[in-house]
């Protein structure tokens, strides 16, 4: 069903190219070339699937407990700032250590801005999604604070661009073998998958966090602890999200921390279309993995798309706003058709 | 600090904050009439970005910022018929189809702002009107009574949503099936049609927001709402989902931004520490959502789909 559902939006996305004065199929020929077309495009795409898996499997957690967590983008540049600080400060240690460090740092930095809003709605009543959106704006307005200020490039006296220096050689992150712009940043997000799968579906803990999101009340009732839960989960959805954060510095051609274009430059709003990813992927971790992929591909293609038709990018954005509603909308028709299908093959 | 106290800044900077209340407080209002009904409209700052790039853009092409105000509150009206199917027939999910929309509306009016428009250029902000006698008195008529037609729309809906929702039939089955749906239906109210009325009439407060904002700004682009609608819907609980209540959110909001913007004009704050100033909004609604949380509920059936047959 939910196939359909794209399909739908997709058909939409077509006759916008139409309205645009442009040949949907040469279109959307060229958001498959530009995605899928060969080796550096499909590395593209993997790169940019990167962040949406690492976010996605977060939205996993968060939602399978029952908490909507809005807040990916703030995670993401906190994961970043974390990281960048400890590159800052121990550039010297070897690469074997540094790059884990940096990663772990990451981890820390979108846990703690995903455990506020747990803690809040835990603990305060106050609703997840209200506040993981204005900790979004917060954090952007910290990162342009910190960028034009305690982190910003020591130079001459030049024109200040908002960015740090370039961060320590054994902070990169090592690319892969095959002559590509792929590098160790996808396998890590295809890891945090796999031990997203284990923690939720594998272990006491994914127990809890699930029934705790299925049911709240029975799962008190039970004896789980439903606070905790709800921190636990936002601060794990938030700690991928946060790796993600740097995985995007540490990967990043520039080596650096850079606000240009505003924040939404340089976490290429993998905070939304992570969501978007994760609904699509059916809120399954290893699923997430295969949907970030063909997401991505919409993302590096929709750049072939400019190109050569002359429609934005920003196509992609408004295609998968239209993705989420009608998928979201499906749900629903899905779940009647099944229960009709169940009542004819009883009858 | 001291440029900052004179009588004539702090006058202006009051104007300004009502100025800047009214895209907020319009979409607060709207959202406020939605939820009562039980609906939540996450989508909010998808509608505003749509009503501001159709008011930006007739408004441009036509010269009369009527049309584009009309156009705007219409584009409003028509994605609140899109959400009602989305939300009512379809029973999605609150919290994540308005992500949707919003995604929708960011990309959306991105792609056509720069296959339509391309450069950015000014559309003349609607004249200001000052009411008779009343924006002649010193002081306080400027603050209140010099403004353009659409804020003065913007604080004279307040009574009057706060009018229809309590005192007519109407307002009375908007709050029946905001807190108990299934009571309502035994009783023959339409439930469904009821809450399309409130999401219809809500977004296109929504889309008039969006006008009155690219109204103020004389100019689009991308995510020109940058959160405010967000915001809005944060201003619907610390209103405790009352029309003046979110009038009251709105101007404490209208001030901060007003005062923000002063100072960086006047060189009080500079550079970076006015990206600090700008987090004052959202930090300022978290403590608030912590304030006001526990102490009032929502509507009851807020989120709630309703199907008879269930």
């Amino acid at each position: 069903m939910p196939a359909i559902a794209v399909a739908a939006a997709l058909a939409l996305g077509a006759i916008m190219m139409l309205l645009l004065g442009a040949n949907p199929v040469s279109g959307y020929g060229a958001l498959l070339s530009g995605a899928f077309g060969g080796p550096d495009e499909l590395a593209d795409t993997a790169l940019r699937a990167m962040p949406l898996m690492l976010v996605g499997v977060g939205i996993c957690i968060a939602f399978r407990a029952g908490v909507i967590n809005i807040g990916g983008e703030g995670q993401i540049i906190l994961g970043a700032i974390f990281s960048t600080v400890v590159a800052l400060a121990v550039p010297d240690l070897p690469k074997i250590i540094l790059v884990p460090l940096v990663l772990l740092a990451g981890a820390v930095g979108g846990g703690f801005w995903g455990a506020i809003p747990g803690a809040l709605k835990a603990y305060a009543g106050v609703n997840e999604i209200l506040s993981t959106i204005m900790l979004n704006i917060i954090a952007a307005q910290f990162l342009s604070f910190l960028l034009q200020d305690l982190l910003i490039e020591k130079g001459e006296n030049g024109i200040k661009i908002q960015q740090t220096e370039r961060l320590s050689e054994n902070s990169h992150l090592p690319l892969l073998p095959g002559g590509t712009r792929l590098h160790l940043g996808v396998l890590v997000a295809i890891g945090i998958a796999v031990l997203g799968y284990f923690l939720l579906f594998r272990s006491a803990r994914g127990l809890r966090l699930r029934s705790v999101g299925h049911n709240p009340d029975a799962s008190r009732y039970a004896g789980m602890a439903v606070k905790k839960s709800i921190v636990e989960a936002l601060a794990f959805s938030g700690a991928c999200s946060g790796i993600g954060g740097a995985v995007l510095v540490f990967g990043s051609t520039s080596h650096r921390l850079i606000a240009e274009g505003g924040a939404s430059g340089f976490t290429q709003s993998a905070g939304f279309n992570g969501i978007v990813a994760a609904l699509f992927g059916g809120l399954h971790p290893i699923y997430t993995v295969f949907s970030s992929f063909l997401f991505g591909g919409m993302l590096t293609g929709g750049v072939e798309l400019q190109r050569q038709e002359q429609i934005p990018a920003a196509l992609v954005v408004a295609l998968n706003g239209l993705i989420v509603i009608f998928v979201v909308s499906s749900l629903k028709l899905q779940k009647r058709l099944a229960t009709r299908l169940e009542k004819e093959a009883a009858s | 600090m001291s440029e900052f106290f004179t009588t004539t800044v702090i006058i202006a900077t009051l104007a300004s904050m009502i100025r800047f209340a009214a895209p907020f407080l319009l979409a607060a209002l709207g959202e406020t009439i939605g939820q009562r009904a039980g609906v939540l409209n996450l989508g909010v700052e998808g509608v505003m970005l749509l009503g501001a790039y159709a008011a930006y853009y007739v408004t441009l092409n036509s010269g009369s910022a009527l049309s584009g105000v009309l156009v705007a509150l219409l584009i409003g009206a028509a994605m609140g018929v899109v959400y009602s199917v989305v939300t009512l027939v379809f029973h999605a999910a609150q919290g994540i189809s308005g992500i949707g929309v919003f995604l929708f509306g960011l990309g959306f009016t991105d792609l056509l702002f720069q296959k339509q428009v391309g450069t950015p250029i000014s559309i003349d902000r609607p004249a200001e009107f000052s009411i008779p006698l009343l924006g002649s008195i010193p002081w306080i008529g400027e603050i209140f009574f010099q403004h353009s037609p659409l804020v003065f729309l913007a604080f004279a809906l307040v009574p009057a949503v706060s009018w229809m929702i309590n005192s007519t039939t109407f307002g009375l089955n908007i709050r029946a099936v905001g807190e108990t749906p299934e009571a309502a239906d035994t009783l023959g109210v339409k439930v469904n049609l009821i809450r399309a009325a409130a999401i219809i009439i809500g977004n296109s407060f929504a889309g008039l927001a969006g006008a009155a904002l690219v109204l103020n700004t004389g100019i689009f682009q991308q995510n020109l709402t940058s959160g405010q609608g967000f915001i809005a819907i944060a201003l619907v609980y610390f209103g405790a989902w009352r029309a003046f209540g979110a009038m009251g959110g709105a101007l404490l909001f209208g001030l901060v931004s007003a005062i923000v913007t002063q100072w960086k004009t006047l060189g009080i704050v500079e550079g970076s520490t006015s990206a600090l100033a700008a987090m004052l909004p959202a930090i300022l609604t978290i403590v608030v959502l912590v304030l006001v949380s526990r102490r009032i509920g929502a509507p009851a059936a807020l989120t709630r789909p309703f199907d008879r047959a269930s």
